[in-house]
This record gives C-alpha cells, structure tokens and sequence, in this order.
C-alpha cells in the first residue's frame, strides 16, 4: 500500500513540475498577454495543484493533508480571479491582441469603463 | 518497495529541476517582460512555482511546516496580483504615454494594431464628454438660474440618480 501511494506521489510530483515547466514556457512563447495570461494561470494552477495533491498523498498524517487540501482548494479559488482582474484590466487600459488574432468580441464594450 | 522509494527520489529530483528552470524562465520574464502586465502575470507564475517548490521539499525532506508559508504566499500573491491590476486601470490609457519606448518586438504589433486603438479612444471620447455635458443640460431644463450657478444644481441632481 505504501508502495502504491509513493509510486502516486512521484507521479504527480513529476506531472506537476512538466505542467510548471510548460507554464513558464508558455509565458516566453506566446504572442500576447491574453494567450500568456491563459498559459500561467492554467498550467501554473494545475502545476502546484498537483504538487500539492503528490504531498498530501505522500504524507499520511491529517494535518498535513488537511492544509495541503486548503491550499489546493484555495489555490484554484484565486487564480481565475486575478487572471480575470489582471486581463480586464490590461484590455480597458488599451494592451492590444496579437496581430494573429482573428476576432476581438469585447471591442464593443470597451466603453464598460 | 525501496525501488518505489528510490522512484520517488527520481522523480522528486527531476521536479526540483523542472522547477528551478520555470522558476528561472519567470524571473526572466519579470526582468525582459514588455510591458506591465506581463510582469505582473510572471509575478503570478513566480509565486505558483514558489508553491510547487514548498511542496516539493515536503516531500522530499517530510518537513511540513512550510506548507502554512505556502498558504499564505498564496493569498499574498492573489492580493499582489489584484492589486497590480487596480494599479494598471488606475494609470490609464497606455498608447499616448511611454508605450512608444517599448522594445521593437512589440513595437510592431503595436503598430499594426494602433488603428484599432486610436478609433476605440474615439470612440471612448464622445461618451466622456456627453455625460459631462447633460448635467448643464438637465440644468438648463430645470432653468431656475441660468447663470453661473447652473452646474453646482447639475451635479445634486445627477448624485440623486
């Protein structure tokens, strides 16, 4: 049994950190904010996210998994959040779309500001 | 059993080194980054990475009080990313100020996409000045005192709705 739950926690170490790496590969190759913005929020969420899902399996105690769950938890909760706070705010302020982008539906509320 | 032990030391050492290199590729991206938020969203990912490292170490020393730190550099990180972000509405339209200075890379797509941004700040102008002008309007319609007086009734009544 323990065998299993160490084989789970390499795993998900190991998936974690390559969805870290793409995050911040994603941050360097992609062409505009929104589309960088889309890379570091996902992938960076699901990179601790499941780091941190490898420590909770790994420690068997409850407090380490109870605040290791929290964090997940709390974790994904805030993301979406400042990445939608940090992408409206880039596009009212006038940051433009890459020029490979093919259709800008917010243009007309542009003037939500 | 000490071959899934031995496993998980791989495995946690080659995390180690993925996430030294994100971690890396973000600070560099805080330093090479364009434009504002672009650093602020590599702020972001330097905090998730920072997270991922905490749990990482867990794992591979048992030692877990850090993860209370990890927590908390979450709710840090949210805070900071939120209010990096009030920080770039409240400093306004970018194109007419020191946007001009950025580095030729996006200087291009800026370029190509002025048009766009010049005729949406056309746009944006007429509607700032109508609601400026409907108050002397509405005031004028109350035409009680047309003189100096008008815009200081325009304002109450504007507040009101």
């Amino acid at each position: 049994m323990e065998m299993v739950t160490t084989v789970i926690a390499g795993v998900l170490v190991l998936g974690g950190a390559f969805f870290a790496l793409v995050a911040a590969l994603g941050l360097w190759r992609f062409p505009d904010i929104y589309s960088r913005m889309h890379a570091a929020s996902k992938a960076g969420t699901l990179g601790s996210g499941l780091v941190l899902l490898a420590l909770a399996v790994h420690a068997g105690d409850t407090a380490t998994v109870t605040r290791a769950l929290a964090g997940i938890v709390f974790f994904l909760l805030t993301a979406p959040i400042s990445a939608h706070l940090l992408a409206k705010s880039a596009y009212v302020v006038g940051y433009g779309l890459a020029k490979t982008s093919v259709l800008d539906e917010m243009r007309e509320s542009k003037t939500l500001r | 059993m000490s071959s899934s032990a031995a496993f998980l030391d791989l495995a946690v050492q080659i995390a180690l080194a993925m996430l030294s290199a994100s971690f890396l590729l973000s600070v560099f991206k805080v330093i090479h980054g364009p434009t504002l938020p672009d650093r602020v969203l590599a702020l972001d990912m330097l905090v998730a990475v920072a997270i991922g490292f905490i749990a990482v170490l867990g794992i591979k020393t048992g030692y877990t009080l850090y993860l209370d730190v990890a927590i908390a550099l979450g709710l840090v990180g949210f805070l900071a990313t939120v209010a990096f972000a009030r920080f770039i509405l409240a400093r306004g339209q970018i194109e007419t100020r020191r946007d001009t200075r950025t580095p030729p890379l996006i200087t291009a797509e800026a370029h190509a996409l002025t048009p766009d941004a010049v005729t949406s700040r056309i746009d944006l102008d007429p509607p700032a000045p109508g609601p400026r002008a409907t108050p002397p309007g509405k005031s004028g319609t109350g035409g009680h005192e047309p003189g100096d007086n008008a815009p200081p009734k325009g304002k109450p009544g504007e507040g009101r709705r």
